[in-house]
């Protein structure tokens, strides 16, 4: 039979030292609710288990000037009870909150999320269209990379052996800015993304969008950036035109599969109607901010 | 090897063994005998091992039992006291909220997470909060109802004090 | 039953004597059991949707020491079907014993090859990897056009096809035709002036009980073995395990522990004999449980089914003819409910002439198992499409169509009885003059109407009821309670002694402590074992009445009993039930009474629901958005726990109407054998479930009872299905009505 050697280190460094010197397959647990059932899967593979939630930074959430620092092993259901986070980014925080049930939400983090690496991952489009960069530490030190760069494939991320993600940095939204993330399921909750879309817009006194950034997901292997998407935002007042070529340009960017979950012509209709709601949805926000 | 774990359930210090990679689930009903809590699936997915750990609700079935070190846990055993049952009980059996069973401690315990955190939920509130406990018998109506008469009766306590 | 009686405890909301253990989470399900000494048993499944088993090979398994037994399926006795063939259980023996253990051949990926047992969970599981299996993988034949076509591989090379006018000279994968008439159908069509039909499909769908089966099972050479089982029918486990492995009823003792859900799932065994085998060899207690991955792969879900209906009427409304052609998937072995479903598909219509003919087909899936009014949901569907079609075509509201053929007391079914008076017509008026059918419809939504019909059964009840000396007693019935029926039998009893229903606890007996009773299960149980515990009861009544004539030294005739008191007509003398218990021991000694009936006169049941649905244009996905269920009770003992069955089997109506199906692979393989992705409703999917119970008595029972448990789940699917065709105005012929199929019909109308 398979052994589990757990460990729950309360530093940083204690973590990393573990990770980098396990004899066994090391897996850094956050929530778990991907890893334990994934554990159940692999029963006779012996690893070692580095729970890091006894870590008070991967915990932690605050909110400077420079933007939000997000712990990431944070459970969804404190980060969603976090009203001031979710005035600067609406749409990460329901991502978050659209993460499985309550009881998931009281264990799924959003660390965890991104480093699953999951296709339909809720919380990694809204992390890319707020620009949200991966503090990486490892034994070799610390580097950053955008969320866009950190998943390399389905279920693969770009940590090396002896690393882990230690952080999430969200910078500061341009003024009049917000965001929202939608997805497309086939019950009202418990489901996994069938094809989700995030989108930030920065919108001027005018109405005329300044700056936008599209990500879709569940759609692609990763989460994707539409960078057509955004520039048929741009310079718009989300006028019926832009909001039409904004989704033909996220349906002609999705290149999802068929699978239990959904349909290739599905996912890819849905996937524009889900980038035109969140931009509209993005935009009543801004309308809405003081 | 077994690892050690010493924790808290129902308000009491309790001690046990477990292999880490067991579950809370599978320790607190194989090794405990607290049978209450219920597996109906194992992943998450149904919510019937609905348990409070460190004030948040979760389903014992995505826990580590190693987790418990030093934990708060509390379970369906601890929500009645020793003379009476918790309003969200009574309620539950007025409302005919329960056919089979199998899904009623799960169910309570979320229910008393869900008026801890908001004691005046709208009947959406309830149906969103509670979507992770799955019921096959009932259609889900008799459980709203319960859940919204607790929360008034409940509410109704507090002023009264 | 002429005129409505007054009652004091029926009709009433009592609090159900079960409900302070479920609440409190003291209730012991079947895998709360525990013994002592036990280990656990763990099953090698099947990798392959349908193979030849090469060797099988359990050396290593047996020579490690974690593994103190190992079974398969070498270790049934020979099996022999005539046994089964006497008996009331249907399916034959072998297959069975097939479908618990595979012997020569797999049918269906997860399908049971062979069991270990071990110390602890883990270690069974883990030893599964000791057993060594050779398979010769065949090609999988997964839906009914593949399994009928003239070149299919055979699930069975033996089997030939019953029930054809000319016997069958060639092996297939049919297993059974059926056919049922009434009229001159070709006669029936020629009188029409309008003819609908079309064809319809729905999928394999699970029963979703929340409790996975699981059991705890203790061998005994001295006395009767011991099987601790959630299950509707505790004597037919006891029946079938017998069977299986060639030993007396004598020698089996079965508990029904509480029971996590059924609804038709939990009337077979998979892991009880498994478990028996395992604890012989092994010497010690055996615990079993499914997982849920298990449940969906290899416990028995409900038939895929296609139809085709064709209905010929005048432009007045008269339905002249109705004709049906039904497929029913059986899953690996033979016995679908086609039968039921032939038989169920226009009982909700007096018409003159009808034709319905059945096949029962076998696939490489879990054989199926009952679900709830089993084989009617998928037939009444395609009927209630056609008919609402009909209805849309003739331009006449779908209820006034219904009314002008509804069936009534006196209409000849298709199947052989002429109905007695039976609650229709009265479903229909209250549906015709309700809130919801009368309030108008919002953008992008629908509303749909449908009927539903279900037998209804009686049969082989046992009822034991004690009185103790301080006039409490105890109920001893055997009919497992999946929902509530508990409480109906406290208050029926209490209603004939004229006590608080608190006053006398029901138990769900073992099969040593009463005797035997028919499996719960075709909404029998308020009706059958509810005339037992009165027949009980009132045997109770005439004891009191004696014990107490005993007392006055006057006759029995000359004792009244009325609300619990004795009464001395000849005087003022009154003693009540307490007071005549108290005195028992100087009477004749305690007091019990019992009844041991087969129940004849089943009162059928109708239902009509009506459901408004919301869809997402853009996207396909459909929302119930007012939901009314109307059905005829004949009796509401508990209203409350009759509402929750008209609740329950709705909602399971919805969640096969809109999302649930088994999504298989080209391989055979179930793709979506969990709960996150078999989607059955959530709190938040739904409406509240408006209720209106219609009571047209039963006759053949004293308080009236029809039953109720079944009906509820036959008319959601047209009513949902009927629903979307309108909010999208356009015909929806396949469940469910999952959004990438609603939104491809969207986008081809436009």
């Amino acid at each position: 039979m398979a052994a589990l050697t757990y460990h729950a280190p309360t530093t940083l460094d204690e973590a990393i030292s573990l990770i980098a010197n396990a004899s066994l397959p090391a897996k850094v647990m956050s929530g778990g609710t991907d890893l334990i059932i994934q554990m159940q899967r692999m029963l006779q593979t012996d690893r070692l288990i580095v729970d890091v939630k006894k870590i008070p930074e991967m915990t932690a959430a605050t909110l400077d000037e420079g933007g939000l620092k997000l712990g990431p092993a944070l459970c969804c259901a404190k980060l969603t009870r976090r009203q001031d986070i979710k005035a600067l980014y609406p749409g990460l925080v329901e991502a978050a909150y659209l993460i499985g049930s309550t009881q998931v939400q009281g264990r799924a983090s959003v660390g965890g999320n991104l480093c699953n690496a999951s296709p339909a991952a809720d919380t990694i489009p809204a992390l890319i269209a707020n620009g949200a960069i991966c503090l990486v530490e490892g034994t070799n030190g610390r580097r950053r990379v955008p969320v866009e760069a950190f998943v390399t494939g389905v279920g693969q991320n770009c940590l090396e052996p002896g690393e882990m993600l230690a952080s999430l940095e969200i910078p500061q939204p341009l003024p009049r800015t917000q965001d929202a993330y939608l997805r497309f399921i086939p019950r009202t909750e418990m489901d996994i993304a069938v094809a989700g879309a995030a989108v930030s817009l920065t919108l001027d006194e005018d109405g005329i969008c300044t700056a936008a950034k599209v990500a879709i997901g569940a759609v692609a292997p990763t989460a994707i950036v539409v960078p057509d998407a955004a520039t048929a935002l741009i310079g718009s007042r989300l006028d019926e035109t832009a909001l039409t070529a904004a989704a033909a340009a996220a349906s002609d960017a999705a290149n999802p599969i068929s699978d239990r979950r959904g349909t290739v012509a599905f996912r890819r209709h849905v996937v524009g109607v889900l980038t035109r709601r969140a931009a509209t949805l993005a935009a009543e926000r801004v309308g809405a901010l003081r | 090897m077994k690892a050690h774990v010493s924790t808290t359930i129902n308000q009491e210090p309790v001690e046990f063994l477990c292999d880490p990679a067991e579950t809370l689930l599978k320790v607190l009903r194989d090794n405990l005998g607290m049978t209450g809590t219920k597996e109906g699936c194992g992943s998450g997915d149904c919510g019937a091992c609905s348990v409070m750990l460190d004030g948040e609700l979760v389903c014992a079935c995505l826990v580590l039992g190693v987790e418990a070190e030093g934990a708060r846990i509390e379970t369906v055993e601890g929500v009645a006291s020793a003379d009476h049952l918790h309003v969200i009980q009574e309620k539950f059996l007025e409302h005919a909220a329960l056919q089979c069973g199998i899904c009623t401690p799960g169910l309570i315990v979320a229910t008393k997470a869900l008026l801890a955190e908001n004691p005046n939920p709208t009947e959406a509130d309830a149906r969103y909060y509670l979507a992770g406990n799955l019921c096959r018998c009932t259609g889900y109506d008799k459980i709203i109802k319960a859940v919204m008469d607790a929360a008034e009766t409940m509410r109704q306590g507090e002023a009264h004090e | 039953m002429s005129e409505a009686r007054a009652f004091k405890h029926i009709g009433q909301r009592t609090i159900r004597p079960d409900g302070f253990d479920k609440v409190t989470g003291k209730a012991n399900y079947g895998a709360d059991m525990s013994m002592p000494g036990m280990i656990w048993g763990a099953i090698l499944r099947s990798p392959h949707a349908h193979a030849n088993i090469l060797s099988l090979d359990t050396t290593r398994a047996e020579a490690s020491s974690d593994v103190l037994a190992v079974a398969t399926f070498q270790d049934f006795p020979s099996v022999n079907d005539a046994a089964a063939a006497a008996g009331t259980l249907k399916s034959s023996l072998m297959e069975t014993a097939e479908n618990i253990l595979a012997k020569n051949k797999v049918l269906y990926h997860g399908q049971a090859v062979a069991a270990v047992a071990a110390r602890t969970e883990a270690a069974a599981t883990a030893a599964l990897a000791l057993i060594d299996v050779e398979y010769e993988p065949l090609t999988p034949v997964l839906t009914i056009d593949a399994a009928i076509a003239d070149d299919a591989p055979l699930l069975h090379p033996t089997m030939m096809t019953q029930g054809l006018l000319e016997p069958a000279t060639e092996p297939s994968n049919i297993a059974a035709r059926m056919e049922l008439k009434k009229g001159d159908i070709e006669a029936g069509f020629a009188e029409a002036e309008v003819i609908v039909e079309r064809s319809y499909n729905t999928p394999t769908v699970h029963q979703g009980y929340i409790e996975p089966h699981a059991t705890v099972v203790r061998f005994d050479d001295n006395g009767p073995s011991t099987i601790w089982c959630p299950t509707q029918g505790h004597f037919d486990v006891r029946a079938r395990v017998a069977q299986l492995l060639n030993l007396e009823l004598g020698q089996l003792k079965v508990v029904a522990s509480e029971i996590g859900g059924g609804f038709g799932g939990k009337t077979t065994v998979y892991l009880e004999p498994v478990a028996l085998i395992l604890s012989k060899k092994s010497g010690r207690p055996v615990k079993m449980t499914m997982t849920r991955e298990d449940v969906f792969r290899a416990s028995g879900p409900a038939s895929a089914s296609q139809s085709t209906i064709k209905i010929g009427a005048k432009m007045d409304g008269t339905i002249t003819a109705m004709q049906a052609t039904l497929h029913y998937e059986a899953g690996a072995f033979s016995g679908s409910p086609m039968g039921p479903g032939c038989m169920t598909v226009f009982t909700p219509y007096d018409v003159e002439n009808l034709y319905v003919e059945g096949f029962d087909v076998v696939v490489n899936k879990p054989k199926v198992a009952a679900y709830r009014a089993p084989g009617a949901p998928q037939s009444e569907f395609a009927a209630e499409m056609a008919v609402n079609e009909l209805a849309a075509k003739i331009g006449m509201d779908p209820i006034d169509l219904r009314l002008k053929n509804a069936a009534k007391e006196g209409t000849q079914t298709i199947y052989g009885p002429k109905l007695k008076v039976v609650g229709l017509e009265a479903c229909l008026e209250a549906a015709k003059n309700s809130d919801h059918y009368r309030s108008s419809l919002g953008e992008h939504v629908g509303r749909g109407l449908a009927a539903g019909f279900w037998f209804n059964i009686g049969g082989q009840s046992s009822v034991i009821i004690n009185l103790n000396p301080d006039g409490t007693g105890t109920i001893l019935e055997g009919s497992p309670d999946i929902g509530g029926s508990r409480a109906s039998m406290q208050m029926m009893a209490a209603e004939v002694l004229g006590i608080a229903p608190g006053k006398l606890n029901p138990i769900v007996a073992d099969t040593e402590h009463v005797a035997y009773n028919q499996t719960t299960g075709g909404s029998r149980t308020t009706f059958a074992t509810g005339m037992a515990v009165i027949e009980a009861a009132e045997s109770v009544v005439d004891q009191l009445k004696s014990r107490a004539a005993a007392m006055w030294n006057v006759t029995a005739e000359q004792v009244e009993y009325s609300d619990g008191v004795a009464a001395n007509l000849a005087g003022e003398d009154r003693l009540s039930l307490a007071e005549i218990c108290a005195n028992a021991e100087k009477t004749g000694g305690q007091i019990s009474g019992t009844a041991n009936i087969n129940a004849r006169g089943a009162g059928p049941s109708f239902a009509v629901h009506i459901c408004d649905v919301k869809v997402d244009p853009d996207t396909g996905k459909t929302d119930v958005v007012r939901y009314t269920a109307i059905q005829d009770a004949g009796k509401a003992i508990h209203p409350s726990y009759v509402e929750g069955q008209f609740q329950g089997g709705a909602v399971q109506g919805i969640g096969w109407a809109l999302n649930e199906e088994y999504v298989y692979s080209a391989e055979g393989v179930m793709e979506n054998a969990g709960f996150l992705d078999y989607r059955i409703p959530l709190a938040s999917d739904l409406p509240p479930i408006e209720t209106i119970i219609v009571e047209v008595p039963n006759s053949f029972h004293p308080f009236g009872v029809r039953g109720v448990g079944e009906t509820g789940i036959v008319p959601p699917l047209a009513a949902v299905g009927t629903a979307v065709a309108e909010a999208i105005g356009m015909p929806v012929t396949s469940l469910p009505c999952s959004p990438p199929k609603v939104l491809e019909l969207l986008l081809s109308k436009s």
